[in-house]
């Protein structure tokens, strides 16, 4: 089972998926129609990296979160 | 050194903490720079979003960069509400010599505002509003979108 965590203003829960690589993740995403506006904005790590690779393995228990744009200061 | 508060900075207390810690270090520099909230739009404060684990190992890259410069940063951040003028971002640089830590701080405050995890929101008529249009995707922003 994999967390995956919608952070700061995109607001839904943490999801648990059965999946192996981002790619998966991917499709699922993309079928709900409330994330429609974050897919293409946000950058995505795996246990607190950010990766720019989708067919990274993912094995039980990973974490991937999922970060839309930033502003801090 | 990275600290976060709850709400708006105790500046001038952070500020004589570093100069503190600092003082027989032999840095020749310490330039500070403190973000502050400003009056506009209608707004009442800011509020932010942190998300810590990525924040620090950012960080931790930009404290190893200083230090092959021979320099060291510190910066403290709010997390929460920040009213008007007060402080919710202070960086500083320490370095030897003035060079290094104006160009650094310059370096270091750029990358903080496109590739730091926070998320900024106005505070506007009773609402939280998340200032997308003032926020920059990180490097490699999309991957799980249809061009992804």
């Amino acid at each position: 089972m994999v967390r995956v965590e919608f952070l700061g203003p995109i607001q839904k829960d943490t999801l648990e998926l059965e999946i192996t690589n981002l790619k998966e993740l991917a499709d699922v995403l993309q079928k709900l129609p409330e994330m429609a506006e974050w897919l293409e904005n946000s950058a995505i790590a795996v246990n607190d990296t950010l990766t720019s690779e989708l067919d990274i393995a993912l094995k039980d228990g990973d974490k991937i979160s999922m970060l839309p744009p930033v502003c801090g200061g | 050194m990275l600290k976060i508060y709850d709400g708006g900075l105790p500046v001038a207390k952070i500020l004589e903490e570093w100069y503190q810690e600092e003082s027989t270090s032999n840095y020749g520099a310490f330039l500070p720079f403190i973000g502050t909230i400003r009056d506009e739009d209608g707004i009442i404060g800011l509020s932010f979003d942190i998300y810590e684990p990525i924040l620090k190992k950012w960080f931790e890259a930009w404290v190893n960069k200083a230090k092959s410069r021979g320099a060291i940063i510190k910066m403290a951040h709010s997390r929460g509400d920040v009213l008007l003028h007060e402080s919710s971002y202070i960086a500083c640089v320490f370095s030897p010599k003035r060079r290094v830590a104006l160009e650094f701080i310059d370096e270091f405050v750029e990358d903080f505002k496109a590739s730091a995890p926070i998320w900024k929101y106005d505070l506007k008529d009773g609402k939280r509003i998340y200032a997308l249009d003032r926020s920059t995707a990180i490097n490699g922003s999309g991957l799980l979108g249809v061009n992804g």
